[in-house]
């Protein structure tokens, strides 16, 4: 997996290309409360992602929690089918921003 | 029939899904059936290497059966006896952070999969996964 971090304006998007493992996840959640740390406007740009295991999830889930209680926002953008499948099936999409 | 054997350590991970997927390649089996089959198969391979053997190491079995119409994935681990399907579903209406620990991973197994079924054998665990097509 690799993470690309780009400032556009008053955000910070984070280009994420390949899976989101037990393995990944870790460097995920990382570059993810890093981003926040830098910018309260976070965009995840997920459209090089079509794995995501569970660990996966409660990282995007503590990135989402993070920026909320610093007034911020997380967001994930170019969701493709098979990760927006997972993301249904465990209803995650009900919580997640998603565009 | 393939078989693979890894020492259940989280860190071998990519030891089983790139043997299933490799072999679900060679049978001809979609991609995107093959990617949500990899996400199960970590799941269980996650739980198996993080909780079974506890503080100690132990193996991990693998075998791949397929027919014409189906593929069977089966796990045999010497651990603690332990049926994952016994636990309960998470309520999924609750916002993540409500929600009980745990769960996800073998209710995402339930979803991908069409069977999944456990049984304590030779004292081994045995979970075995089915996917038609």
């Amino acid at each position: 997996m690799t993470i690309n971090e780009k400032i556009e304006g008053d955000k910070i998007v984070l280009v994420v290309d390949g899976k989101v493992d037990k393995l990944t996840t870790q460097q995920l959640q990382d570059a993810i409360l890093l981003a926040l740390q830098k910018m309260s406007q976070l965009e995840i740009d997920f459209g090089g992602v079509n794995y995501i295991s569970s660990s996966g999830l409660r990282a995007l889930l503590m990135g989402q929690k993070t920026a909320q209680s610093k007034q911020g926002r997380m967001y994930l953008t170019n969701v493709t089918a098979p990760v927006k499948e997972i993301f249904d099936m465990t209803k995650f999409s009900n919580f997640l921003e998603i565009q | 029939m393939d078989r693979l054997s890894v020492e259940a350590k989280v860190e071998n991970l990519y030891q089983i899904t790139d043997y299933v997927e490799e072999t679900l390649e060679s049978l001809g089996v979609p991609m995107e059936h093959i990617t949500s089959i990899c996400i199960a198969i970590e799941e269980v391979y996650v739980n198996i290497a993080s909780y079974a053997y506890m503080d100690e190491t132990g193996k991990v079995d693998l075998e791949i059966d397929t027919k014409d119409s189906f593929i069977k994935i089966v796990f045999f681990d010497e651990g603690t006896p332990y049926n994952p399907l016994e636990k309960e579903d998470p309520d999924l209406d609750l916002p993540p952070e409500e929600r009980q620990q745990g769960g996800l991973g073998i209710f995402m197994v339930k979803n991908i999969m069409d069977d999944v079924q456990y049984e304590y054998k030779d004292n081994k665990n045995v979970l075995t996964l089915i996917k038609h097509f």
